[in-house]
């Protein structure tokens, strides 16, 4: 920790020779203590609130513990960990994490790149369509999904009502397994393709006009130099986006919380568990059922998995890149 | 959700706050020591509530009548639509040990968890008084909220004795009888029920179902027998309990034969269907009219309440307990002291439809001449008298609550998912295990 490092053994070597000032001997210690004073905001706030939450958790995983009473913990080694193996509630809820992940995932960031595409050209009234696109994100998770919980419903929603004017039967989408999880993917990709679409399009206009130009030149229509200028130059861009979005789809909480609009347990994600995610499941098993020490080791699971993730997509990325 | 919340400050009760010293020390023993605090000290004091689904004490106007007699108390409700978010909250502000209202409703499916693994942050209400209150209440009610070395953690607020009610136009549509006598003789017992349903539903048009879900049904079945998910040395007994079987049993054929609305309770969904008439008749506990009347709204006349087929039956009701963590303990005891009272839970059936779980209350003779118009004038109190009269002494476990919600959640399995009824049982009893089991 930075803090530590503070008591520095080269203060007690200088010995405070008589003729220097106090004022001379603060302005060295300044020079020499400043820097880290600045940084330190961070390295106390992380401590607090990121790596002792994280060893805490760690410990926690370790042994059984009750949230009714945290303070009595029995050990149990890796015993909630090699439960987990064997939970099929929890891989249930892996596969629904991943399967959500993909299905929000894939669709919102091409079609944030067909947006970025269009907003890049010269429009009527850009910053409008800008604001335009960023709105849902603005729109709060709850308010979204409440929303879309009311369109999706069954009995009375507009989305039933729409499909059965085209002679389909009304879908109840909160007891399906698929239909259930397409509508929260449908949440999800409405929040964040704008958001995605305008960090896309700051990258875009820094690829310089000339590589379009020449691409003009040679014969390019707009779809050819779409692919051949502007993906390219927005790899590194995509790479992010692709990181950023599997972190995101694997904490996937909120929305699938509330799709189902009230009634009890809603963290159970349906009445077999068909849209639970990872994080609905920790919550459930720490803060329903109350097994802090299982609920910790879900954590750790899911910490584990997003880093083998993020490292996946890292590897590929970089693969790609020496492929070219 | 949508109910509004329609009250006025408390700021008329401090207008009249000289006045009403003298009045206050009329009243009981405890609402005269209270006003002792007033005279000693004057100050103002917050009493925060923290309550669950629809209690009705505002509704019913009893804050403004408390607040009136005890001008330096002010109380705030802070309401949360859905028990299961509510308790999981409580618990986690009680192993905080902050966060926590000074008085805090608990569901009848959570007290004996309150009673086995949280008597320690509740306030023992013995302490402040509550011995002499014992005889007030039903004795099942009462050892209910007793732990086994006999502090007593909570006062229960009402009952929850069972009967039908069924929408009385769509039976006359139907051609069955729509008098609540004549209803209540059409079901004897629970599979003359179901029969019914296969009558109603041969006449019925497709999208009307004979009752909301299989779920409540079930929940009515359990709770006519003392024995259900719990034995009394405290084993979780599911499984190898017959009653429970036999509920699930009846549960099944109804949701197998097509005669539920394959809604779940407490859903925004379930809320619209009061009024559509998407179902014809719901297991309903006392506490359910009131829900009905604030869902349905002017269907005056429509509903009808007759009784539950097996005659006897329990399933809800609440109680109102002091964390330690409260600062004002004594105020908090007399203001719930005051809102059990009989008085009180009087006005709480006749206003709110939530029956007394004083037997004292109970026994008056408003409460078996009690009607409502609303349910064309049903002989009301007196179904739920006679049902509460006789409900067993039911043993209740640590995680009554959860177990319940997991059945519900089984048999919407069944009704909306089309999965077999074995495979959603053995389910079922494997979230259980999960869930009871650290």
């Amino acid at each position: 920790m930075a803090v530590a490092t503070t008591e520095s053994p080269l203060e007690k070597a200088l010995p405070p020779p008589g003729g220097r000032s106090w004022r001379s001997r603060r302005a060295r210690w300044d020079l020499k203590f400043s820097p880290y004073a600045f940084v330190s905001p961070f390295f106390v706030l992380f401590a607090a609130f990121g790596l002792y939450p994280l060893i805490w958790t760690a410990w926690t995983s370790l042994h059984k513990v009750e949230l009714e009473n945290p303070d009595q913990s029995t050990w149990v080694g890796l015993k909630n960990y090699t439960d987990l193996l064997s939970d099929h509630n929890f891989w249930n809820a892996f596969r629904n994490t991943f399967q959500m992940g993909v299905l929000s995932t894939v669709p919102q960031l091409m079609m944030a790149l067909g947006l970025a595409h269009l907003l890049n050209y010269k429009l009527r009234g850009r910053t409008f369509w800008r604001v335009a696109v960023l709105s849902p994100f603005a729109t709060s998770v709850a308010a979204a999904t409440l929303v879309f919980a009311q369109l999706f419903g069954r009995d009375y929603g507009f989305i039933n009502w729409v499909l059965h004017f085209a002679g389909i039967h009304a879908i109840d989408f909160q007891n399906g397994t698929w239909s259930a999880q397409i509508a929260i993917s449908v949440i999800v990709t409405w929040r964040w393709t704008g958001y995605n679409a305008l960090i896309y399009l700051a990258a875009m206009q820094s690829i310089p006009a000339e590589q379009y130009e020449s691409a003009a030149m040679d014969g390019a229509n707009r779809w050819q130099q779409f692919r051949h200028v502007t993906v390219p130059g927005l790899r590194p861009t995509i790479v992010f986006t692709i990181v950023v979005s599997t972190i995101g789809a694997s904490q996937l909480f909120g929305e699938p919380l509330l799709f189902s609009g009230g009634g009890s347990n809603p963290e159970m994600g349906g009445v077999s568990r068909q849209y639970q995610t990872l994080s609905m499941y920790f919550y459930e098993r720490g803060f329903t059922d109350q097994h802090l020490g299982r609920a910790a080791a879900i954590a750790w699971a899911m910490f584990l998995m997003i880093v083998l993730f993020v490292l996946i997509n890292t590897l590929l990325a970089r693969r790609t890149r020496s492929a070219k | 959700m949508l109910r509004a919340r329609k009250r006025s400050a408390a700021a008329i009760a401090l207008l009249v706050s000289g006045a009403m010293l003298a009045s206050g020390c009329s009243s009981s023993k405890s609402s005269s020591s209270s006003t002792k605090t007033t005279t000693d000290s004057g100050q103002q004091i917050t009493l925060k509530v923290g309550l669950f689904g629809t209690f009705g004490f505002k509704e019913a106007g009893l804050y403004d009548q408390y607040m009136k007699l005890h001008p330096n108390i002010k109380i705030v409700e802070d309401s949360v639509e859905d028990e299961g978010q509510y308790y999981t909250s409580l618990q986690t502000h009680l192993s905080a040990g902050s966060g926590l209202d000074d008085i805090q409703g608990i569901e009848v499916g959570r007290i004996a968890d309150v009673d086995q693994n949280l008597s320690s942050k509740f306030v023992d209400l013995n302490s402040l008084g509550a011995a002499s209150l014992k005889s007030n209440f039903y004795p099942a009610k009462w050892s209910a909220a007793t732990t086994s070395d006999g502090k007593v953690m909570a006062l229960g607020t009402d009952y929850g004795p069972l009967a039908i009610c069924y929408r009385t136009d769509l039976f006359k549509a139907a051609g069955l009888p729509t008098d609540s006598a004549g209803v209540s003789a059409l079901w004897p017992d629970w599979n003359s029920y179901v029969q019914t349903g296969l009558k109603y539903k041969a006449k019925a048009p497709a999208n009307q179902a004979w009752t909301d879900t299989a779920g409540g049904t079930f929940n009515a079945i359990v709770g006519q027998s003392a024995n259900q998910y719990y034995d009394s040395s405290g084993k979780e007994i599911a499984d190898t309990n017959p009653a429970v079987q036999n509920a699930w049993n009846i549960a099944m054929q109804l949701s197998t034969q097509g005669l539920t609305a394959k809604l779940s309770q407490f859903t925004p969904a379930w809320n619209q269907a009061f009024t559509t008439g998407s179902f014809a008749t719901i297991a309903c506990p006392a506490w359910m009219t009131g829900y009905i009347k604030s869902e349905a709204g002017a269907m005056t006349g429509d509903w009808g309440v007759a009784k539950i087929p097996g005659g006897t039956g329990d399933w809800g009701g609440s109680y109102l307990a002091i964390p330690k963590a409260s600062k004002h303990q004594k105020e908090a005891y007399d203001l719930i002291n005051w809102l059990t009272n009989p008085d009180q839970q009087k006005t709480m059936f006749t206003s709110q439809g939530h029956f007394p779980s004083s037997q004292t209350a109970a026994q008056d003779p408003s409460i078996a001449s009690h009607t409502d118009p609303y349910f064309g004038d049903s002989p009301l109190g007196q179904i739920y008298a006679a049902s509460a009269a006789t409900i067993p002494q039911a043993v209740l476990g640590a995680k009554d609550g959860t177990i319940k919600d997991t059945f519900s959640k089984a048999i919407t399995r069944v009704e909306a998912q089309g999965q077999a009824p074995q495979a959603s049982w053995t389910k079922a009893l494997s979230d259980i295990k999960a869930a009871t089991s650290g």
